[in-house]
């Protein structure tokens, strides 16, 4: 399992050899922001659609237990 | 020895009667797949779409060993009661318990899996219009592809996979069992809150799955209490002295594709690899049923799980570790049994997403609909800095799920897909052509009146002779387009298809 972790994971402690290390967390740091712009856009259409009642809403859905 | 690895998955869909007082769950779903079947047995809206029933007669086991010949004449005994009904494309759709289910027909890989499942959700979208055209205004239809209430009941999405009976049931207790608790990290569809009997609902304000809460045994029969992690059911609906059929009942419907393949294919090529003894022990789980509960707790996918030889592992690196194996088996064994070119792609995609969850799940928002829900959840939180207790958040959970295009939070994703939309329009008629599926698809397009009653492994018609003939279809890698098409098309009557298959059964693959 030690092996297989290091073959996996990306190591945290940085080091001069790191240089790559650095885009790659930069490349996920713009890939998230990317992301919040995405689902900020999402969240005002959400606010449109959401069931104007929420608690009505999530009181009155009961379902039988199935299979 | 692996055998090809025949998949299918049957979804139980929550359902939801407005403007009525005292719904009754069971009508409700009798109005919306009556409603449906109407609406396309009406001229003009397709490839015909006959009312014909489902057939409860239980096979003896030992009888149609032969397989695929039309055998004299059996009375067929339909006792359905409730709305239960076979459509062109193979998939069945009825009512079971108090909820529409659709079984999607038997396809000979996970991509078609997820091409038939989404034309699964259209047909229920489309059940929803045809009812909304039926009911009085003020009053609708609606339904879910979740498996909670958020309140303590679950329905289920069944999965369902061909297997060699000589392999031992232990071993694939043992060694599924594992998967089926680890696939977690992507199978889950999230959920709200905790419905585990004793904790606390906000204790766990957020899993990754629907159905872990509910699990209790490790092994076992039941489907609705005491739910096991492997089910016993042996049902093969198939020659029962090759095959066994192993029913997972402990996955979570999936809207993302994605989800959906990885779902299926996976477990696919684990349980060919059960099949064919090449996992180690060494990866059992001490405590199958705490660490199912404990994978779905755990979003930070850290928790380490106690292994059978005392090491500790994490879901994480128990999927890396069956991802490897299932490399390797692939490199030596070849993908026959396992779906062909598909089973590349979903190894491809398997090692993709580990990598994601393991330095950054958000990048699967889209992908896996764990990460897609807790993205929207966050976001929405964050916004209008609501607790995590607060209700809209609960709301916001079942509304991801709703069917409903222009309801569902889910479809505003944009989520990754595997099939193409018109492969999806298309699969909602028309049967897959590399299964048995495709004669009972074909047959009931052709002769929609002919066809007395169907299910999984055999047909009844009636040629309009004194008694009526049954054609056992034993065999799931049998009727596929290449054996029967030409057939098909040949065929003018019922009757000259009965007579002709009588006089050249199918051969099959061994025979």
């Amino acid at each position: 399992m030690a092996e297989q972790e290091k073959q996996h994971r990306v190591p945290t402690e940085p080091s001069d050899q790191d240089v790559e290390e650095v885009d790659v967390n930069s490349v996920a740091v713009e890939q998230v922001d990317e992301l919040k712009g995405q689902i900020d856009g999402l969240l005002d259409e959400i606010d449109e659609v959401l069931e104007s009642n929420a608690e009505e809403f999530v009181k009155s859905y009961i379902q039988k237990g199935g299979e | 020895m692996a055998v090809r690895k025949i998949l299918g998955i049957e979804t139980e869909f929550g359902i939801a009667q407005r403007g009525v007082v005292d719904p009754n769950p069971i009508t409700a779903s009798s109005l919306l797949i009556n409603a449906y079947l109407s609406r396309r047995a009406e001229p003009g809206s397709g490839p015909g779409a006959p009312r014909v029933g489902w057939d409860f007669l239980d096979e003896t086991p030992d009888m149609d060993i032969r397989g695929f010949a039309p055998i004299g004449s059996l009375a067929p005994e339909v006792e359905a009661h409730l709305v239960n009904a076979v459509l062109t494309n193979g998939a069945r759709y009825y009512v079971d318990h108090a909820h529409p289910e659709l079984s999607i027909p038997e396809c000979a890989d996970a991509r078609a899996a997820v091409r038939w499942d989404r034309a699964g959700e259209m047909i229920l979208v489309d059940s929803m219009k045809a009812a909304d055209e039926i009911l009085p205004d003020g009053q609708e239809l609606v339904v879910y592809k979740n498996n909670s209430d958020g309140k303590g009941n679950s329905y289920g999405c069944h999965e369902n996979y061909l297997m060699d009976r000589s392999t031992p049931f232990g071993r694939i207790v043992q060694h599924a069992t594992t998967h089926l608790v680890t696939r977690q990290v992507f199978t889950g569809a999230g959920k709200v809150g905790c419905e585990a009997p004793g904790v606390d609902r906000m204790a766990v304000p957020f899993q990754l799955t629907q159905r872990a809460d509910f699990f209790e045994e490790e092994v076992g029969l039941e489907t609705t209490l005491k739910r096991p992690i492997i089910n016993t059911r042996d049902e093969p609906h198939a020659d029962p002295l090759r095959y066994r059929r192993l029913h997972v009942i402990v996955g979570d419907a999936n809207l993302c594709e994605v989800a959906t393949l990885l779902k299926l294919g996976t477990t696919a090529i684990v349980l060919a690899m059960v099949e064919d003894g090449v996992l180690d022990d060494d990866i059992s789980l001490v405590d199958p049923v705490r660490a199912l509960q404990k994978v779905s707790w755990d979003t930070k996918l850290s928790a380490p799980l106690l292994l059978g030889d005392g090491r500790t592992a994490t879901a994480l690196d128990l999927q890396w570790e069956l991802l490897e194996s299932a490399q390797k088996y692939l490199l030596e064994e070849g993908d026959e049994m396992v779906g062909g070119a598909v089973a590349g792609e979903v190894v491809g995609r398997w090692e993709g997403v580990l990598t994601a969850l393991e330095n950054s799940p958000s990048e699967l928002f889209g992908v896996v609909d764990w990460v897609t829900k807790r993205g929207l959840l966050d976001g929405y939180r964050e916004r209008h800095g609501l607790e995590a207790n607060d209700i809209r958040l609960a709301a916001m959970d079942l509304q991801y799920h709703d069917l409903r295009p222009n309801r569902s939070l889910f479809a505003r994703v944009g989520a990754e897909t595997v099939v193409d939309l018109d492969e999806v329009v298309r699969a909602v008629d028309n049967p897959p052509a590399d299964t048995r599926a495709y004669f009972r698809g074909r047959c009931l397009q052709r002769w929609p009146d002919r066809v007395v009653a169907a299910n999984w492994d055999s047909m009844v018609f009636d040629t309009g002779e004194d008694s009526l003939r049954r054609v056992p279809m034993m065999e799931p890698a049998r009727g596929t387009s290449d054996h029967v098409g030409t057939l098909l098309d040949e065929c003018h009557t019922v009757t000259e298809l009965l007579d002709r298959l009588s006089e050249n059964p199918i051969a099959g693959p061994d025979d």
